[in-house]
């Protein structure tokens, strides 16, 4: 259950970030994950729904999940392509030296919240 | 409603957590060495290997997490060395926050700690538990594929021990490709092929970790 840890340092920063930007409620959140991160976002998001019931912080927040493209690039022809269609070997070079560009990310880009002073 | 744009990684706080840990057992005079690996690897064959030959040489704790045994913590105990076990409830790797937790029952121990992290390749290389140095050990039956399969692993971890080196003959383990592979993904990491069986390379694996206790000791 990787997911399930995840969720719970979601929710531990999102509370970090509310205390130092006084945030009362928070609305929605938008996380951003690569293609090759290794989550799974249907138990990503099953997760966040069972823990957000637990917090009244993110209670009434709406879980967004943005993909972001993985990307592979040869050392051997310096070309690159997309990782999901053809993994570690270079689709033009055939060449296995090869490394990840992108697509291995998990960050929380953005969060809607409701200030205490509003 | 107002946006906030974060851009922060969802490890962030964790890896807050960690930094603070690893200062807080400077003080305490403890050394944590994360152990990660996948189930079966010889983790604790190795420890029990190294608390023997290290023992007049170095205090070595052990604190064992699993996800309900403490068959390993016994083993440990057996041989005279303090040991703990941590139950992680289910979860697949250890953070700071539990690794802290767990340290508390280690109160007054100075030395060499090891934390011997949930049997997993993935997940407990995505998570800074606070740890000094981290250590990654490959045994020769899971295969010299193992690099291209879990690189994060290999791009976190100070050393590698490939252990049960006396079953190689067995298996088609290609020692060199798992070093050519290792280094390619991290051209700091030092490899220690070891059998703790026989004790072949093990020297080299236990004047490695003295050494850098005795450098984190004097920094």
């Amino acid at each position: 259950m990787h997911e399930l840890g995840i969720v719970k340092h979601v929710i531990k920063t999102l509370g970090d970030v509310a205390k130092e930007n006084g945030v009362k409620r928070i609305g929605s959140v938008t996380l951003e994950v690569g293609e090759v991160s290794g989550v799974v976002i249907e138990q990503l998001v099953d997760c966040w729904n069972y823990f957000r019931e637990k917090n009244e912080l993110v209670k009434n927040a709406e879980l967004t999940v943005e993909t972001l493209e993985a990307v592979t690039f040869c050392t051997a022809c310096e070309k690159t392509y997309r990782t999901v269609d053809h993994g570690r070997i270079c689709p033009f070079c055939k060449s296995k030296e090869t490394y990840l560009l992108r697509g291995n990310e998990f960050s929380i880009k953005q969060i809607e919240a409701e200030l205490i002073d509003e | 409603m107002k946006v906030i744009e974060l851009r922060m990684t969802v490890t962030s706080s964790n890896d807050r957590d960690a930094e603070e840990l690893r200062s807080e057992l400077k003080e305490r005079g403890i050394f944590l060495v994360n152990l990660m690996s996948a189930p079966g690897s010889g983790k604790t064959t190795l420890l029990s290997r190294t608390i023997t030959d290290l023992s007049g040489r170095a205090e070595i704790g052990v604190m064992e997490a699993d996800i309900a045994s403490d068959v390993d913590a016994l083993r440990i105990a057996e041989l005279g060395a303090r040991s703990i076990q941590v139950h992680t409830d289910g979860m697949c790797h250890m953070d700071a926050g539990m690794t802290r937790a767990g340290l508390i029952e280690m109160e007054g121990e100075r030395g060499i700690v090891f934390l011997e992290n949930v049997g997993n390749l993935i997940c407990p290389a995505e998570f800074d538990t606070g740890a000094h140095k981290n250590v990654m050990i490959l045994s020769v039956p899971e295969g010299d594929d193992k690099p291209l399969k879990y690189p994060l692993m290999f791009r976190k971890s100070d050393a590698l021990v490939i252990t049960k080196t006396d079953a190689a003959p067995y298996f088609d383990f290609d020692t060199e490709a798992v070093k050519r592979r290792a280094l390619a993904l991290n051209p700091e990491i030092r490899i220690f092929p070891v059998s703790a069986k026989t004790g072949e390379g093990m020297e080299e694996w236990e004047s490695w970790l003295l050494s850098e206790w005795e450098e984190w000791r004097n920094a």
